[in-house]
């Protein structure tokens, strides 16, 4: 079921052509000729991929490149001769020599048709939808010169808007049936919400039962959002409330930032993927009337002590005390679509779940408690705000358990197109910004809670502190640079081995928990790294099954491919190009910081000096920073 | 839904998996066993095959909502679906209609509170030759005057 095009039945499946590994071979290549242009292209490159090589523009509307092939909207047709009808460019792999046409009367007039279609069926007037200037289908119209209804216009909205879920709110009158949420959320995530329901001009994308989004199994990772081409789907936006917070003189509200949306902003202005606005982001966030604007990064830090230490214990428990049952490999918990994930799909691996809470969550609970102490304020007027490139931490502030402050420890998730928009309302170009810093008692944090953002950035920033505490030795001796490159890169699950040569003696937070590191002195760890749901669900299996992921010690895992960089709340668009160029941001940005691991935070320290004084994963400690999850299955009633 | 009831279909389904195996495509055969059953194919039914299949419900219920002869919701013992496309139309479908839904009390779409039969209109039976025509069930009914019509409903149990 994880393979892809393998799901399909023989009959429907798209016809795709392995490429050929070696295309120096004969019939490795085949030659085209696309607008009388001669051109070479490896056996089984679609129409489409082809035409992209060569610089030729193909409008497309179904297709995107982290999905498989549908087909289904027509607006790539091409004419190739030879075939009676013009055929679809994107579900045509070139297998022997072809002529082809791009831009003939006939394609001209068939796209157009097709396009005119499809805006006849689509309700909602462009201006006062969220996906104004940035909408594929509106851009389409807009090549295709769409100047009035030929075929009509929907005058009255057909559906009710789903607005029960915390994350994803569903419009779907502005769906045009491409069916991308579709096959992301089936192939792409395994979580299978959406499906297109009943058949001709009653089809419509609709949950099981046609039930609102709340009450089927969605793990809110928003993955949808980030590949709707139209505005039918939208994260559940809470911008209004916290306008009205800002202009509330009795309200203190602060936002914390999480590492992803400073890699990407800059992209809802107009500047290409890949440079980091962190400084710039801090003035802006400032200017628009937040009083404070602090480093999730901090908690992510706290994160590494506290899961490290959970770690350490769980292994001190199995491997020296022979404890029965010490649930390993110990799972991340840092991403809450795959919490809620795991919590549906496999809830008997609840125990394996680090309970330490997300950064998010960490951090709500902080401000709410030792930042409103030391700063006199009473954490009723705090209104805390969670700047998060994710959809899913709309719904893990909602969680009932979130409330370890006595009051609700994150008020909103905001994610980075709402913050955008916010910086855009407040009459503010972010690219002009002067830069400016954190502000304290939290501050700049360091460069392994930056890295969170990418997928293997926790296991990177976990290996750099745990190496250090145990060998005594620096990171940047094992590693070089400090980078740990078996953790990074985007494979959909990635291996790695660290044999533990040398033990040092044991740092003095630690002192409480274990007597010495013997017991580690040549042993190896195991860990894995996986993103997007599909992969943890091929990992889940294995571990089901007793296979190598079974034998490991610490598996991170990220609900969104890519990691939180690719989040939900994200930029659209999202494709893997765009990915890789916020990866290297983030992992630039934690090259050029001072300070690159987690346990040498002096705010951290002085955290757990003043504030948390009974340590990494102390009473204290796991009061406000860890939680439980609730088994929740994956029957719908 | 009872748990013994719960029991029983889940029992039920896990025998017809064992005989359609559990591939994708033995997805429909399943269904329609369901369906001869029961009637309908409930909630719980869509799930339970979704499980043994390694499918989502929600595709469960895609296919379901696809056939016209399935069906999420609970339908009547006996099923008549009168055909409404053109040729059926001129040939004096409206009256046939009428009757029956005198006859029978309910209109098009509903069941009556018995549960003996669910009144439908269906797209073209091929009978185009011999209308009004009509389905109950698997066999078909032509040349349908309002009385005969109303006869042929009177006999179904």
């Amino acid at each position: 079921m994880s393979d892809k095009e393998g799901r399909a039945p023989e009959s429907q499946k798209p016809l795709v052509v392995e490429k050929p590994d070696d295309t120096s071979k004969i019939g490795g290549m085949v030659s085209m000729e696309i607008n009388e242009r001669k051109v070479q292209v490896p056996l089984g490159t679609t129409i489409l991929e082809a035409c992209r090589q060569n610089d030729i523009h193909i409008p497309t509307l179904c297709h995107h490149d982290d999905l498989c092939t549908a087909g289904v909207c027509r607006v790539c047709v091409v004419e190739v001769e030879g075939m009676r009808t013009l055929q679809a460019a994107c579900a045509y792999p070139v297998t022997n020599p072809l002529k082809i046409k791009t831009s003939t009367p006939l394609v001209r007039k068939a796209r157009k048709h097709i396009i005119d279609l499809l805006i006849s069926e689509h309700y909602g007037e462009c201006y006062s939808c969220f996906r104004n200037n940035n909408c594929e289908l509106q851009s389409l119209a807009k090549e295709y010169g769409v100047d009035h209804y030929n075929f009509g216009h929907v005058q009255k909205p057909r559906y009710e808007i789903d607005k029960s879920s915390f994350s994803v709110v569903r419009d779907l009158d502005k769906c045009v049936l491409c069916k991308r949420c579709v096959r992301t959320c089936i192939d792409l995530q395994e979580v299978g919400v959406l499906e297109a329901i009943d058949r001709g001009d009653k089809t419509r994308i609709d949950t099981f039962m046609d039930k609102p989004l709340a009450d089927v199994i969605c793990i809110n990772c928003g993955q949808c959002i980030n590949r709707c081409p139209t505005g039918a789907l939208r994260a559940n936006d809470p911008r209004d409330e916290i306008w009205a917070a800002i202009d509330d003189p009795n309200k203190h509200v602060v936002m914390q930032t999480a590492p992803s949306p400073r890699a990407a902003i800059a992209e809802e202005f107009g500047i290409p993927a890949g440079k980091s606005m962190t400084g710039e982001m801090n003035t802006a966030i400032r200017r628009l009337g937040f009083d404070k604007v602090f480093d999730t990064n901090f908690t992510a830090d706290l994160t590494i002590m506290e899961e490290g230490t959970e770690l350490i214990i769980r292994l001190f428990q199995a491997l020296v005390e022979k404890k029965e049952g010490v649930a390993l490999p110990q799972f991340t918990s840092c991403s809450p679509g795959w919490v809620k994930y795991l919590e549906h799909f496999y809830p008997e691996y609840i125990p394996n779940l680090s309970s330490a809470k997300s950064p998010q969550q960490m951090f709500g609970a902080l401000i709410k408690t030792y930042y409103a102490k030391e700063n006199n304020i009473d954490p009723k007027d705090v209104v805390s705000v969670a700047l998060m490139p994710c959809a899913a931490k709309k719904f893990e502030c909602n969680r009932p358990e979130m409330t370890d402050s006595g009051y609700k420890d994150v008020d909103f998730g905001l994610t980075t197109r709402e913050l955008a928009q916010m910086i855009k309302e407040g009459g503010i170009h972010l690219p002009e910004m002067p830069q400016t810093h954190f502000d304290d008692p939290f501050g700049d944090a360091s460069g392994a809670g930056l890295i969170f953002g990418a997928t293997g950035g926790v296991m990177e920033a976990a290996i750099r502190t745990v190496v250090e505490l145990v060998t005594g030795k620096k990171a940047e001796d094992l590693f070089e640079n400090a980078n740990v490159m078996p953790v990074r890169g985007f494979e959909g699950v990635k291996y790695a081995e660290l044999p533990i040569p040398v033990v040092g003696p044991v740092p003095e937070i630690l002192k409480a928990l274990v007597p010495n590191w013997d017991w580690l002195k040549g042993a190896t760890l195991k860990v894995a790294v996986c993103h997007g749901t599909a992969n943890a669900k091929k990992v889940m299996d294995d571990i089901k099954a007793g296979g190598k992921f079974s034998e490991c010690h610490f598996i991170e895992f990220m609900a969104c491919p890519g990691g939180c960089l690719g989040g939900g709340g994200q930029p659209i668009p999202t494709t893997p190009e765009i990915r890789k160029a916020r990866a290297k941001a983030i992992y630039t940005e934690d090259e050029s910081l001072p300070l690159r691991k987690s346990h040498e935070n002096e705010h951290v320290a002085s955290i757990y000096d003043k504030f948390l004084t009974d340590g990494p994963c102390g009473h204290i400690s796991h009061k406000l920073l860890h939680t439980h999850y609730t088994p929740r299955g994956k029957y719908i009633d | 839904m009872l748990v013994m009831e719960k029991n029983f279909l889940q029992e039920e389904i896990e025998k017809l998996v064992e005989t359609f195996g559990n591939s994708r495509s033995a997805l429909i055969p399943i269904l329609q066993e369901i369906q001869k059953k029961h009637h309908y194919i409930s909630e719980f039914a869509q799930q339970e095959v979704a499980r043994l299949l390694d499918i989502h419900p929600v595709e469960v219920y895609s296919v379901i909502s696809f056939y016209a002869f399935l069906s999420s919701e609970p339908k009547g013992r006996n099923i008549v679906r009168l055909c409404q496309t053109i040729t059926c139309d001129l040939a004096g479908k409206y009256s046939v209609a009428k009757a029956i839904e005198r006859e029978l009390g309910i209109a098009f779409g509903e069941t009556t509170k018995d549960n003996r039969i669910s009144l439908e209109y269906t797209n073209c039976v091929g009978m185009c030759d011999q209308g009004p025509a009509m389905l109950i069930n698997d066999k078909v009914y032509t040349r349908l005057s309002p009385e005969k019509a109303v006869e042929i409903i009177n006999e179904i149990k």
